[in-house]
């Protein structure tokens, strides 16, 4: 794992209910893993932090269960956006 | 139900994004007109995300108080008094003694004096300053409002605020009524107050995710969230029988008023918590469905309260929903947190009084898990005899008031 993937997964880690999901995989969906939306801010919160970067969301408009299906995509946004900071 | 035990409303008074009187927030909004526009008010707001907010205009407040007088009072309940002032006024009615004494102030405000809070953290925090203003503390504090008015006008019951968020200011108007029609008081002077746009508050609310970019659009389609307000509102309630012995204009009645719990989510809606606070304030002021004509919806404008609202109408009103009149005023004067209750709860009473719902402005079209009608962006002559004001606040706490047209 890079250190992007490895800390996006942990950072999602964080808001899913670990007992069901002892180790995180990025073919995981995000639907499987029951993220609320309010989990979702909190996790967008970190990736930010995490990363120096903004993402834009509106939890009205933007949909993270539909927008990315699976932990890897996620992965992937946020590499773009780390790419685009360097 | 004899006189005694009946509540009507004899003053009403605002401060609002619509104007700074009655008169004017009425007349705008039977206009549908906008009080959304860019942010004045925080001081650093080129750094800010969100670039609209619905603020108060033009305020001057020397208008109202001395000069020395304001380093008493934080914009919150600067508001509190002038909304209360003109409220009383309108009722002319007189705190002597011993009705003075009998009369309860009760204020809802959902943060309190949040300008007092952003300026004393600016000073000790990044201007590394070592005071802050002496009065900091009593400026801020959330009974503050229900403090000046009652010192202001001379009003010596029970007096505190309510803060449930954007339930407050309903919480504050239904406690009153229910303390009114009780006996326990002979009148009370309630409503709610905000003034929260603020470099740290906007900033929060930035953080939540929720917030529109230009327009609040409750029940529409392609709405994208609220858009935050400031404001207050105040109205003086009476029994009907002492109304009626000192010839008092009444201007409406309360009817009923329900509350209830979540017990859920911190800040997603709930359909059981919404459904039984309707329930709640149609069984306390013995209506049935058949008797209301119009909802002044909670109606934020978020994708998630504004389709929650509407199963919640459903599941109460049953077939009857169809022919409900529902409409959110936040489209025009925005979120006004603990002041909405009481903003929409004066829109309501006026919507009645002149037969007119204030309409829905900002919307774009039908979504399909909104389907009922929302009196989009004009408003409509309608006979009201009975109508309800809905809030929903965070933390999962309701509050809806009933009100009846007098007769």
């Amino acid at each position: 794992m890079t250190d992007v993937t490895s800390d996006v997964v942990a950072i999602i880690a964080k808001k899913v209910r670990v007992e069901n999901h002892p180790k995180i995989e990025l073919t995981d969906r995000l639907e499987a893993l029951g993220l609320e939306s309010l989990d979702a801010v909190e996790m967008i919160f970190d990736l930010e932090e995490k990363f120096d970067i903004e993402i834009p969301y509106n939890a009205n408009t933007n949909n993270p269960r539909t927008e990315f299906d699976t932990v890897g995509d996620v992965v992937k946004s946020i590499q773009k956006l780390v790419d685009k900071k360097s | 139900m004899n006189d005694v035990n009946r509540v009507v409303v004899t003053g009403l008074g605002t401060i609002t994004p619509l104007g700074h009187t009655v008169a004017a927030y009425w007349a705008n909004l039977k206009q549908g007109v906008s009080g959304l526009g860019p942010i004045t008010l925080a001081a650093t707001s080129e750094e800010l995300n969100q670039k609209v907010a619905a603020e108060v205009k033009d305020f001057d407040p020397l208008k109202y108080f001395e000069e020395r007088e304001l380093s008493t009072l934080d914009r919150v309940s600067q508001f509190a008094v002038v909304a209360a002032r003109e409220a009383i006024a309108q009722a002319a009615i007189s705190f002597d003694m011993p009705l003075s004494l009998r009369t309860a102030t009760i204020i809802g405000t959902g943060v309190g004096g949040q300008n007092t809070l952003d300026e004393s953290f600016r000073r000790v925090y990044l201007e590394k300053r070592t005071r802050v203003f002496p009065l900091t503390i009593p400026k801020l504090m959330a009974n503050a409002p229900a403090s000046q008015i009652s010192m202001h006008c001379g009003l010596r019951g029970p007096a505190f605020a309510v803060a449930s968020a954007c339930a407050s200011a309903t919480h504050a108007i239904g406690l009153a009524f229910h303390m009114v029609r009780s006996g326990q008081i002979d009148c009370a002077v309630a409503g709610g107050t905000e003034a929260c746009i603020t470099f740290g508050t906007l900033r929060g609310w930035e953080a939540m995710r929720v917030m529109a970019p230009d327009a609040c659009r409750p029940f529409s389609k392609d709405r994208k969230g609220l858009i935050l307000g400031e404001g207050a509102a105040a109205l003086v309630l009476e029994p009907l029988d002492r109304a009626r012995a000192r010839g008092a204009e009444i201007l409406g009645e309360i009817a009923g008023f329900g509350m209830s719990a979540d017990a859920a989510d911190l800040t997603a809606p709930d359909l059981g918590g919404m459904t039984r606070a309707m329930e709640g304030a149609l069984a306390d002021g013995k209506l049935e469905v058949q008797d209301i004509q119009y909802i002044n919806a909670h109606g934020t404008g978020t994708a998630a309260n504004d389709v929650a609202e509407t199963l919640a109408l459903h599941r109460v009103f049953g077939e009857h929903a169809g022919k409900l009149a529902v409409s959110s005023t936040k489209s025009m004067i925005g979120h006004a947190l603990g002041a909405a209750g009481a903003l929409e709860l004066v829109a309501t009473l006026l919507a009645m009084r002149d037969a007119i719902v204030p309409p829905t402005i900002g919307y774009l079209g039908p979504d399909p898990a909104c389907d009922l009608d929302y009196v989009p962006n004009e408003a409509r002559a309608l006979a009201i005899d009975a109508a309800l004001s809905n809030s929903f606040a965070f933390g999962g706490l309701n509050a809806v008031l009933a009100v009846k047209k007098f007769s």
